[in-house]
């Protein structure tokens, strides 16, 4: 077991692999917590769907790198379905769940009907679930991702404080003088790359889960927001570490994998805080 | 000219009028305080002079080159979600952002600032508590910790003594009324009419009928003896 996963290790393209699965896990889980608490996580999950659409569309018109395609896609979605969001409750949500379904279902369709692919399934599946295997990435994408992932951390870290602050309390943020509206907007944009990067390593159906489990995991046990966002971080890049490690030594789907092991964490900190809540009243 | 300025400003929302016509200003160093009734528009007024909702009709003018980040605002009621993880220091601290500008991280002015006013509402020894599991009153002090931060000019306050005990909130119009005195103006929501009669310059009655004038005008007025005896009657029975 141990010599297989060394052997495995040695590989240059093995160690990219790792390397970019740990970045992408890394920076899913920094804005879990405001998708959580803001009530973004539907964002999220629309999105996906239309990444998935965007996916589809790349793949029949045969780009090389259908990252040059999916990401101004979803960043564009994000931004709309943002403002759409803010402005009326109800119809935003209808109106992410049309555009989400119907980006899907047109995806589909797409790929049914223009694609040359000969194992038509297994490319959706792949789409919907991620690959088979992370060994599969392309070398560009592998590129992109790496650089993406280091973007959206550094921006991470940049806006923290205003990320707080309008993720606590918006409308004392907008009186007291912060551009709220600008904020929301780098939040958008970054959720927009958040979803698009997790989507090569889980697949499309699964990402939300990449986002939102470890920060949910973390807010079981910690109770400030710094202590939420690292713990959730250091989290997220464990599971994705050992769901990668596992899915290489037991050929399991690495996406699934990753997310049985979120599930698995959650499962750990749920009853950590039961125990620590129980012993603190 | 007058620090905030309001011209025939009607309130509402979804075009149904709450107030109409109001007119008031409010200079540098005055202590406004708002009275009416429940449901009377006052939490309403606040929001739109803080540009958090549109007026239906007229204006607000901002004089002597005051800014958005000048102010600081207690909400009437604050919806934080049950899960939000944040401690006391994290959310006093973020009443410093308006400051920053578009600074990414908070200088050591800033925690020094935090730190004081967190000293002054006597909330330093919750700095690492969980906001959310504390008592209204704590939340309270909390959230005035991060309106002084916020401030240099003016704060808002809706309400700032609901839930604190008697002893607090002597303490917390003593504090409001220092504040005052240091060149804060404050604006200030209160159904306590006695402690607006005590240290308020200015009386703004919204209702049936308006008032705008100073203290010693409103005691006179007829909607000033109106509503005073009816307080009076109700606290007596
Ligand atoms: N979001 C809203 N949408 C529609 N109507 C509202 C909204 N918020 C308040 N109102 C209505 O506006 C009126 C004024 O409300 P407001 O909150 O300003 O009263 P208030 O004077 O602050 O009362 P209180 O003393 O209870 O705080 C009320 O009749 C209320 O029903
Ligand atoms: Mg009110």
């Amino acid at each position: 077991m141990i010599d297989k996963l060394l052997m495995y290790l040695s590989y240059p393209f093995v160690q990219n692999a790792l390397i970019v699965g740990v970045l992408i896990a890394l920076c899913s889980s920094l804005l879990g917590v405001t998708l959580v608490l803001k009530r973004f996580s539907f964002i999220g999950d629309g999105l996906s769907h239309v990444a998935f659409g965007a996916m589809c569309i790349a793949g029949v018109v045969g780009l090389t790198n259908d990252m040059l395609l999916i990401l101004p896609v979803t960043i564009v979605s994000a931004v709309l379905l943002l403002r759409k969001g803010q402005r009326a409750k109800i119809k935003g949500d209808a109106a992410i769940a049309m555009i989400s379904v119907g980006a899907m279902a047109f995806g589909y369709l797409i790929m049914n009907v223009f694609s040359t692919s000969s194992n038509l399934t297994g490319d959706v599946c792949t789409t919907l679930f991620g690959s088979m295997s992370i060994l599969t990435l392309r070398r560009s994408t592998v590129w992109i991702c790496a650089i993406l992932s280091v973007v959206v951390v550094i921006i991470f870290v940049l806006f923290y404080n205003k990320i707080f602050a309008i993720t606590f309390d918006e409308e004392f943020a907008i009186a007291t003088g912060t551009n709220a509206e600008r904020y929301n907007l780098v939040l958008a944009v970054i959720i927009a790359v958040i979803i698009v990067l997790g989507m090569n390593l889980v697949g499309s159906l699964l990402v939300s889960a990449l986002v939102i489990f470890p920060a949910l995991s973390a807010m079981r046990v910690f109770r400030s927001f710094k202590s939420v966002t690292v713990c959730s971080a250091v989290l997220s890049v464990v599971c994705a570490m050992s769901g990668m490690i596992i899915s290489i030594l037991t050929g399991t789907p690495v996406g699934s994998t990753i997310v049985a092991v979120d599930v698995g964490a959650f499962a750990v900190c749920y009853v950590i805080g039961w125990i620590t809540g129980g012993a603190r009243k | 000219m007058a620090l905030l300025t309001v011209k025939d400003l009607t309130l509402g929302y979804d075009s149904r009028e709450i107030v109409s016509d109001l007119h008031f200003s409010v200079n540098a160093g005055d202590y406004l305080c708002i009275i009416g009734e429940n449901g009377s528009g006052k939490t309403t007024l606040m929001r739109t002079l803080l540009h958090l909702q549109s007026p239906m009709a007229g204006q607000i003018l901002a004089g002597d080159g005051l800014k958005l980040n000048e102010i600081g605002y207690l909400p009437q009621q604050t919806i934080v979600q049950k899960d939000f993880p944040a401690s006391v220091s994290e959310i006093v601290l973020s009443g410093c952002q308006g400051r920053c500008g578009l600074r990414p991280f908070y200088g050591k002015e800033e925690k020094k600032l935090a730190k004081e006013n967190m000293v002054r509402m006597g909330v330093s020894n919750l700095a690492g508590r969980c906001y959310r599991e504390l008592s209204g009153g704590q939340q309270q002090r909390v959230l005035l910790a991060r309106a002084l931060c916020a401030t240099r000019k003016v704060l808002l306050l809706d309400e700032p003594v609901s839930g604190l005990d008697p002893k607090v909130t002597a303490d917390m119009y003593e504090l409001i009324s220092k504040l005052n005195r240091e060149g804060i103006t404050i604006i200030m929501i209160s159904h306590d009419i006695s402690a607006a009669m005590r240290y308020a310059t200015h009386i703004l009655h919204i209702g049936d009928s308006v008032f705008f004038g100073t203290r010693d005008e409103y005691l006179r007025s007829d909607a000033g003896r109106i509503f005073l005896s009816q307080k009076e009657g109700g606290e007596n029975t």
